[in-house]
């Protein structure tokens, strides 16, 4: 299969914030480049389109698979590029507002630079890979909902602020920095692994899950509980874990007659 | 105001018991009229092909107040990609299962309504409900004050004392603008606050030492001494637990040898809401099973009963009830999130997400449970099409409950798209059922049974001259009628027209016009009561919150009532 590639430019940065739903694969296959430019992005209350804010060229393949986007110029005051995503690929050569890669189905979206809060919101599949840094609510559910990230994968190269996978259901998070508080609140499954260190508050309420941390916790929780060392081998790296688990205070289902729990492994 | 004429439409009004004969119907200042009645000047639609009836009334629905607003606020998700704005007047639409005021109004005209009733209005938060109510564009609507826990009603009805429980119900029925008396698990959500509850008719009520049986009997008896409009109005006790189809029946069975009195034209004495919910068998979730059929067989030869049904449209909804045990109960069950009230002497109220799915066994036996209510209906003018909105399903899906009624084929394919179709079609009766629901009977389960019930049948509920003008014409054809199932739903989604009052406010399922809208409420007059204003006023000091002046809803919160006058004094 061929992939076809559009490439957009920014021509000029919103005043306020640009809300870019329509930039994606799925939307942009089976368009020409002037339909493109026609299709409607929201600044503020005002009904804008596409082709005033970037310069659009090349050519959208005929299905979502086929097509690549190519964002070119500063994305930082975008917002929801590449959501509900299926297949196909995006390139931001830059940052990236709220809401990117929210709810991505498949396909691969990759970020040069650094992501505000609320991206991959219930992301369902696919790869979604930060160079730089990621803002609150990575991967986690929609305001209010239960639903947080439910497969796929999302690495950041960089680190990422709190509230991290939220209602976590499945699906894997590589952090190859830091996190701050708040990981993996309520989750019901998934695996998120931290290469660096967190603050603390760690697996609060989780029923069922992974978080593997190789640097430090600052604080553990005390609803979780230390069981026994187990060798792991996590991204590449081998090496001897402490495994805890919890949330204790929580509800947690039986599977085969054991009680299924939430699980830290922290690097020794 | 305008004159118009609804030309060669086939007409359905079970009033008048006109089943699709071709006729004209005359519309001058707000009312029907005889087509002679009208000058040269009416405006002329042209209904041929088309279907005519009264607008429809939904009986049983949550759509104002406190716990509806307490679903938007805890489920920001339900508007998540859901809040648009369409062109033209309307303003901008948010919600799946808790839409916005202006949703509900847009959505029940395009529908052809033209009443809804608010099922459960906390007397202490009437403001808000009447509020919400005036912001509803469009429609008429009533709401229903709580009683079935309401800690006065528990002292008097204890001790019998009928004419003091009379004389407090008309005075909160004045106070808060109420239609009539709704009951949610009579004494069970009271005995939940002291952390119990009450599952059968015979569960004391702790503290108050009186049964739910004797709330329910008192209730009906002072209902009828007052002479209301409605009659009580039940969400019985034992709501959803499996085998609660014999507390249903038990529930029912009180309404025995009770007569209804009013000057309404009203026959019942007992309304039992969203009949789904208590219509089950089995005693466990396993052998969870459809008894319908008993319940209906029951229904069918008491004619002093009413029934609605609170179909299972098998979508993600947002459950809210005055029933709080069960909302908690439920909460543990579902693991997704609980909201609970609680409203100081007078009710309760909880709120937890749902989500009917069609591959869970249960919802599929729910689901059927809901259709076999209305197939084994034998009087439609007692049996009413509700979703229990949002409990069973939003109200928006009336088209498709409207359509898997309508078609035994629809009914078939929801069948075997279910995961679990066979163990479905083992624990219900719906998979044998041939019934397929007329239009004729459609008019009287959605229009002229529910006015009736209501006690509205004098202007509402039909098409006869001299009744109001609220009318929808539907794009079906009862000579040719469609072989494909969706085009029912789709035809149902979206009224040719709806007249409110004698003015077009919807238009090819575009809304046209906000209408204007009403809020119904009873106004009843009593004989002085010293006992039950010294009451009143001791409760305030003692219990209540807020001062009894603080009360009442004032007028400025139903600036366009429809005030029903009730004398109780004889």
């Amino acid at each position: 299969m061929k992939m076809k590639t559009v490439t957009l430019t920014v021509k000029q940065a919103p005043e306020l914030y640009l809300e870019c739903e329509n930039i994606t694969p799925d939307t942009f296959a089976g368009k020409k480049i002037d339909e493109i430019a026609q299709l409607p992005a929201y600044q503020g209350k005002e009904d804008t389109t596409l082709g005033e804010y970037f310069t659009i060229a090349g050519e959208a393949g005929a299905t979502a698979a086929e097509t690549q986007i190519i964002l070119k110029g500063d994305c930082s005051k975008m917002k929801y590029i590449g959501i509900k995503m299926t297949a196909g690929e995006v390139l931001i050569n830059s940052s990236a507002d709220m809401y990117t890669g929210g709810w991505m189905k498949g396909g691969k979206l990759v970020v040069k630079g650094d992501v505000h809060s609320f991206c991959g919101l219930g992301m369902e599949g696919g790869e979604f890979i930060i160079e730089g840094n990621a803002g609150n609510y990575l991967g986690a559910s929609y305001r209010g909902d239960w639903r947080g990230m439910q497969g796929g994968i999302i690495r950041v190269k960089g680190n990422v602020g709190s509230d991290v996978c939220t209602f976590m259901n499945g699906g894997e998070l590589i952090v190859e920095g830091n996190a701050a508080v708040h990981i993996a609140t309520h989750a019901e499954g998934g695996k998120i692994i931290i290469k660096g260190d967190v603050n603390r508050r760690v697996g609060g309420q989780m029923v069922k899950g992974e978080v593997i941390v190789l640097g430090k916790i600052g604080l553990m929780m005390p609803g979780f509980k230390y069981t026994k060392d187990v060798d792991l081998e996590v991204d590449g790296t081998k090496a001897k874990f402490a495994e805890y688990i919890g949330d204790l205070g929580e509800r947690h289902p039986k599977r085969k007659g054991e009680p299924v729990y939430g699980k830290i492994f922290l690097k020794k | 105001m305008s004159e118009f004429i609804i030309k060669n439409g086939h007409v359905f009004d079970p009033v008048q018991g006109i089943k699709g004969d071709k006729k004209d119907i005359a519309v001058k200042d707000g009312k029907i009229v005889e087509t002679s009645v009208l000058s040269s000047s009416a405006k002329q639609i042209d209904a041929k092909g088309k279907s005519v009836m009264a607008g429809a009334m939904e009986i049983h629905a949550h759509v104002a107040g406190p716990k509806v607003n307490l679903g938007r606020w805890y489920r920001p998700e339900d508007k998540l990609f859901d809040s648009h704005k369409t062109p033209g007047m309307t303003r901008i639409e948010g919600g799946k299962s808790i839409p916005t005021v202006f949703k509900t109004g847009y959505s029940y005209a395009r529908m052809g309504y033209t009443f809804a009733m608010e099922a459960a209005m906390p007397p202490l938060y009437a403001r808000h409900v009447h509020e919400e109510i005036h912001d509803t564009p469009i429609i008429d609507e009533a709401a229903l004050p709580v009683f079935g826990n309401n800690w006065f009603m528990l002292e008097y009805l204890k001790n019998h004392e009928i004419e003091n429980n009379a004389a407090y119900v008309a005075w909160t029925l004045n106070q808060t603008k109420g239609y009539g008396i709704k009951i949610v698990n009579p004494g069970g959500t009271e005995a939940w606050a002291w952390g119990l509850n009450c599952l059968s008719v015979n569960d004391p009520v702790p503290y108050f030492d009186i049964t739910p049986a004797e709330i329910i009997t008192g209730l009906i008896e002072t209902n009828e001494y007052l002479g209301l409009p409605h009659s009580i109005h039940i969400h019985g006790n034992n709501l959803g637990n499996p085998g609660c189809y014999e507390t249903t029946l038990d529930t029912l069975k009180l309404a025995e040898g009770f007569k209804a009195k009013n000057n309404f034209g009203r026959k019942q004495v007992m309304h039992q809401t969203h009949l789904q919910f208590h219509s089950y068998g089995g005693d466990n979730w396993g052998n969870f099973e459809s008894k319908a059929k008993e319940v209906m067989d029951y229904v069918n030869k008491q004619d002093n009963l009413t029934i609605d049904t609170g179909n299972v449209t098998l979508d993600e909804t947002t459950t809210m009830t005055a029933d709080g045990p069960f909302e908690h109960h439920l909460g543990g069950l579902n693991h997704l999130k609980w909201a609970n009230v609680d409203v100081e002497l007078e009710t309760a109220a909880g709120v937890v997400p749902y989500i009917y799915s069609p591959d869970i066994k249960v919802c599929a036996i729910q689901w059927a449970i809901g259709l076999e209510l209305a197939l084994y209906a034998k009087d439609p003018m007692r049996c009413f099409i509700t979703t229990d909105h949002p409990n069973a399903g939003p109200f928006t899906r009336y088209p498709r409950v409207i359509k898997w009624l309508m078609s035994r084929k629809a009914r078939d394919t929801q069948i075997k798209a279910f995961k679990n179709s066979d163990k479905v079609v083992a624990a219900t009766n719906i998979a044998e059922m041939d019934r397929e629901i007329t239009l004729y009977e459609l008019a009287a389960m959605t229009r002229a049974g529910p006015a009736a019930s209501l006690g509205l049948s004098k202007d509402y509920g039909g098409l006869k001259p001299g009744m109001n003008a609220d009318i929808a014409v539907f794009n079906i054809n009862p000579d040719n009628m469609p072989s494909d199932p969706e085009e029912i739903e789709k035809i149902f989604s979206g009224v040719a027209y709806l007249f409110k009052d004698g003015k077009i406010c919807v238009k090819d399922g575009v809304v046209v016009d906000n209408g204007n809208k009403r809020t119904f409420w009873v106004d009843v007059k009593v004989k002085e009561n010293k006992q039950v204003a010294h009451d009143v006023k001791e409760k305030f000091l003692k219990y209540y919150s807020i001062n009894e002046r603080n009360y009442p809803v004032p007028d400025s919160y139903a600036p366009h009532p429809y005030v029903i006058a009730v004398d109780a004094t004889q």
